[in-house]
C-alpha cells in the first residue's frame, strides 16, 4: 500500500523520517486505586508518565538521529490535555516536534488500540514517516496491539519486541525477543517497529534541553481533523482490584514445611 | 571497580524488575511512592521535566550506591557531580557565561526538592555545597577571571568546591573567626585552619572566609578562592561522624598558604556581607532539600506500618498512628508553603532574611520531629541499620546545627521582631 518517504537509501547515506507513540500513563512507581463506582482506577492527582516501553522507542530514535540514520522524529500522543508534558518529555529527550491528538472525556475512557493505531497510520501517511516506533505495549492497559494494527491498517511489514536494531543495506535488521530466545529478521521500509525492554537504556534530559524543547512545535489535532472515528467498541462492565495475596509464614526448617504442606493437603 | 560494575548492573537489573512487575513491586515504591505535591503556585512544566529527569539521574546514578558510599565514608564528588554537571543541574541559577543555565531561583528549588530523594542526606548536602553554599557570590560578585577559573569547571562539574567559613574556635559567631590573609606583594598569605569542611578531601578549591584588615569584624572580612592543591595547605583530620556518613567533613590548617590578591571575591573587606547574603541561598535550599525525602519518611511508614501486625490489626490502624502521621504531613506542606512563599519574594528581589531563617529553624525542627516520630513506628527495625529511617534520623539531625543552629535562626528573627537584646560589647 502507502509507501513511506524513503529518504534513503543504499547503505550509504539514511535519512528516515520517524514517527514515535507516546503514550501517557500512571507512572511505574505509583500504586494505582480502583475508583468506588469500579468503572476505572483514579487518575486525578496520580503522577503520570510516558509509557517507559514508548521512553525505550525514543531512546532508539534519537540514537538513529545521532548515528545520522534519521533526519526528523516526531512525537504523537494521544489524549488529554496533559498529553503534551508527555510530548514534552519527549522533546527534551531529543525530538523534533510533537503532535498532540486530543481526545478527551468519555472518548479517551473508552479509546483503543483500534483506534489509536487509525489515528497512528493517518498521521504516518500525512508525515510521509519511513519508521512507525512504538512501545511493545503499555504498562497500564497491558494491550500489545497497536503496533500490531498499525502495520495491519497499513500493510507494512512489523518488527515486534524489537531488543536490537541495526542498518542492513536499505533495510533494518532487527533482533526481536520471542519465547524460545532471539531472533533476527530483515524489514523493509516502511515499517513499524515495537520496543522490548532490553533495546536500551533511556537517557535522562540535560536541563538544557528541556528548556530548549520548550520552543519546540506541538501541533494539536483532533481525530475529527484525522477522518478517525473514535466511537466506542466496547463496554467497560466493572474493574476490579487484584485479588489480595495472603501473608506467608516463614517455616524453620524442611520438617516444619513438609508438615505444613500436608496440613495444607498439597502433598 | 568491580563492585561498582556489579552494583551498576544491579541497578539497571533493579528498573527493569520495576517495569517488567509493573505496579505490584512496592519495595523500591514505598520509599518512592510518586504522589504529585501540589506545587503549581512555584512550578511551570519545565521545573516538572527538571524534577523527572534529575529524578530519573538519581535513580540509576546515585541511589544504588548510596550504601556502599556510607560504608566507606566518602561519595566519589568528582564522578557524580560529573553526571550532574552535564546534565546542566549543578548551574541552573548561574550565568550563562559560564555555563549556567540563568534561571530563576525556583529552579535551584526544584533540584534541591528532587534531590530529597536521594536514599541520605549526605549526597544532597555535598551537592548543595557546591551550588547554593560555596558559589553564590562568586557568581554574583566576583570577576570574570575569578570566575572563568572557578565557577566555570564548577557548574560543569568539573571540579569539587567547598566552603570554608566556620572554625574550631567560631562556628555560631561567624565574625569572631581567626584566619588571616595578610598582603604580601602581590599575594594574600594565609595562615590559621577551618573546621567541619564538608567536601574538604575531595575538593579543588575552597570558598574561604578569612580576615584580610585590622577593622571591626563586619569589615575586616573577605571571600577568597583558595586552590586546595596550593602549598601549606594541611587537611588534619577527617572528622568521624554520627551520620552523614558519606559526606567526608575535614579539619584544615593553613601554614603560610599564598593566593593572588586577585582571587578575593568582589570587593575586599565585604567577606562577612557577602557570607551572609550566601546563607540566604544556603537556608532556603536547606528546607527545599528536604521535603520530600520528609514525605518519602512518611509514606514509607505508611506502608510498613500498614503491613505490620499487632494485636491482631495493622499497627497503622491505630488512631495514634494515623492521626500522627497526618499532622506531620500537615507539617511538611506548611513548611513547603512558607518556602514557596519565601522563595517567591526573593525571585521578586526582596530581603527575605527573616523568612529563609523561619524556613532553616523550622527545617531543622521538623526533620528531626519527623525522622524521630517515624521511626517510633519501626519498632525495633527502626533501631537498626537496614531500614532508611534510621540512616535519616541521624542526618537529619544535623540541619538544626549546621548552616546556622536553630538558636542563631531564632536570634535572626528576634532582630527582625526588635526583640534581641543588645549584645555585650567585646573587649
Ligand atoms: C557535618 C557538618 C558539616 C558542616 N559543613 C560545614 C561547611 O562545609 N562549611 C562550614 O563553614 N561549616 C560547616 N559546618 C559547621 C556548622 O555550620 C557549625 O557547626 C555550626 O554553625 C555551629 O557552630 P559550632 O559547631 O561551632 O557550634 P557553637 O557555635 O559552639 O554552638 C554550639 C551550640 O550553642 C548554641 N548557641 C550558639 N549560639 C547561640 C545563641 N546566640 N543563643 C543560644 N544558643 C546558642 C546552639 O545550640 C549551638 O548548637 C558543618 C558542621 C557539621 C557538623
Amino acid at each position: 500500500m502507502t509507501k513511506g518517504h524513503q529518504g534513503h537509501l543504499n547503505g550509504v547515506k539514511m535519512a528516515l523520517r520517524i514517527l514515535v507513540g507516546c503514550k501517557r500513563v500512571i507512572d511505574y512507581a505509583v500504586k494505582v486505586r480502583v475508583k468506588p463506582d469500579k468503572m476505572g482506577v483514579v487518575t486525578e492527582g496520580v503522577k503520570h508518565s510516558m509509557n517507559p516501553f514508548d521512553e525505550i522507542a525514543v531512546e532508539e530514535a534519537v540514537r538513529m538521529k545521532e548515528k545520522k540514520l534519521a533526519s526528523e522524529i516526531i512525537a504523537v500522543s494521544c489524549g488529554p490535555q496533559q498529553c503534551q508534558e508527555t510530548l514534552r518529555t519527549a522533546l527534551a529527550m531529543g525530538l523534533d516536534r510533537g503532535i498532540h491528538v486530543e481526545i478527551s472525556g468519555k472518548d479517551y475512557e473508552t479509546l483503543q488500540p483500534f483506534h489509536v493505531s487509525k489515528i497512528l497510520a493517518k498521521i504516518a501517511e500525512e508525515e510521509k514517516v519511513d519508521i512507525i516506533f512504538l512501545g511493545k505495549q503499555a504498562i497500564d492497559d497491558d494491550c500489545n496491539q497497536t503496533g500490531q494494527m498499525t502495520a495491519a491498517l497499513l500493510d507494512w511489514p512489523q518488527a515486534t519486541f524489537a531488543s536490537k536494531i541495526e542498518k542492513n543495506n536499505g533495510d533494518l535488521m532487527v533482533t526481536r525477543e520471542i519465547d524460545g530466545g532471539l531472533e533476527t529478521i530483515n524489514v523493509k521500509l516502511p515499517c513499524v517497529i515495537t520496543s522490548d525492554l532490553r533495546l536500551n537504556e533511556p537517557r535522562y534530559a540535560t536541563l538544557p534541553n528541556i528548556m530548549k524543547a520548550k520552543k519546540k512545535p506541538i501541533a494539536k489535532k483532533s481525530p475529527a481533523d484525522l477522518g478517525v472515528d473514535v466511537s466506542p467498541r466496547q463496554e467497560v462492565l466493572s474493574v476490579e482490584d487484584p485479588p489480595v495475596r495472603e501473608a506467608g509464614s516463614i517455616v524453620q526448617d524442611v520438617d516444619e514445611l513438609v508438615s505444613k504442606l500436608k496440613a495444607a493437603g498439597v502433598v | 571497580m568491580l563492585s561498582v560494575c556489579r552494583s551498576c548492573f544491579s541497578a539497571i537489573r533493579n528498573r527493569l524488575t520495576i517495569i517488567e512487575h509493573g505496579r505490584g513491586f512496592s519495595a523500591h515504591a514505598a520509599v518512592n511512592e510518586a504522589k504529585e505535591p501540589d506545587t503549581a503556585q512555584l512550578f511551570t512544566q519545565e521545573h516538572k521535566e527538571l524534577r523527572r529527569s534529575l529524578g530519573r539521574l538519581i535513580e540509576q546514578d546515585i541511589n544504588p550506591y548510596v550504601d556502599e558510599w556510607e560504608e566507606m565514608g566518602q561519595f566519589p564528588a568528582h564522578e557524580v557531580f560529573k553526571k550532574l554537571g552535564q546534565a546542566g543541574f549543578l548551574g541552573v541559577t548561574k550565568p550563562t557565561e559560564y555555563g549556567g543555565l540563568g534561571l530563576d531561583y525556583t529552579y535551584s528549588v526544584a533540584v534541591a526538592e528532587e534531590l530529597g530523594h536521594i536514599n541520605c542526606g549526605g549526597v544532597p548536602m555535598a551537592i548543595g555545597v557546591q551550588t547554593d553554599m560555596a558559589t553564590p557570590a562568586l557568581a554574583r560578585f566576583g570577576s570574570d577571571e575569578l570566575k572563568k577559573q572557578f565557577l566555570e569547571p564548577s557548574i560543569a562539574g568539573d571540579v569539587v568546591a567547598c566552603l570554608g567559613v566556620s572554625e574550631a574556635g567560631a562556628g555560631s559567631d561567624v565574625a569572631s573567626i581567626k584566619t588571616t590573609a595578610v598582603k604580601k606583594g602581590d599575594d594574600y598569605v594565609i595562615n590559621g585552619g577551618k573546621m567541619w569542611t564538608t567536601n574538604g578531601f575531595q575538593a579543588d578549591w575552597m570558598c574561604l572566609l578569612a580576615n584580610t584588615n585590622e577593622g571591626p569584624p563586619h569589615q575586616n572580612k573577605s571571600l577568597i578562592c583558595l586552590p586546595m592543591d596550593a602549598k601549606g595547605i594541611n587537611l588534619s583530620k577527617r572528622i568521624d561522624k554520627m551520620g552523614m556518613r558519606c559526606s567526608d567533613t575535614a579539619q584544615i590548617f593553613f601554614e603560610d598558604v599564598h593566593v593572588p590578591q586577585s582571587y578575593v571575591v568582589g570587593e575586599e573587606g565585604q567577606g562577612f556581607t557577602y557570607q551572609m547574603i550566601q546563607f540566604q541561598e544556603e537556608r532556603m535550599w536547606a528546607a527545599a532539600s528536604i521535603l520530600q525525602t520528609l514525605q518519602n519518611i512518611i509514606q514509607a511508614t505508611i506502608e510498613y506500618t500498614k503491613e505490620r501486625q499487632a494485636f491482631g490489626q495493622p499497627i497503622l490502624n491505630n488512631q495514634s498512628v494515623h492521626f500522627r502521621l497526618a499532622e506531620l504531613e500537615t507539617e511538611v506542606e506548611l513548611l513547603r508553603s512558607l518556602l514557596y512563599r519565601t522563595v517567591g519574594l526573593y525571585v521578586q528581589g526582596q530581603d527575605v532574611t527573616k523568612f529563609a531563617s523561619m524556613c532553616k529553624l523550622k527545617v531543622g525542627r521538623l526533620g528531626r520531629e519527623v525522622a524521630d516520630s517515624c521511626l517510633q513506628y519501626w519498632g525495633g527495625m527502626g533501631f537498626t541499620n537496614e531500614v532508611l529511617v534510621s540512616r535519616l534520623y541521624r542526618d537529619f539531625r544535623l540541619i538544626s546545627i549546621g548552616g546556622g543552629a536553630d538558636e542563631v535562626m531564632l536570634s535572626i528573627i528576634c532582630k527582625y521582631m526588635n526583640t534581641l537584646p543588645k549584645m555585650p560589647q567585646k573587649k
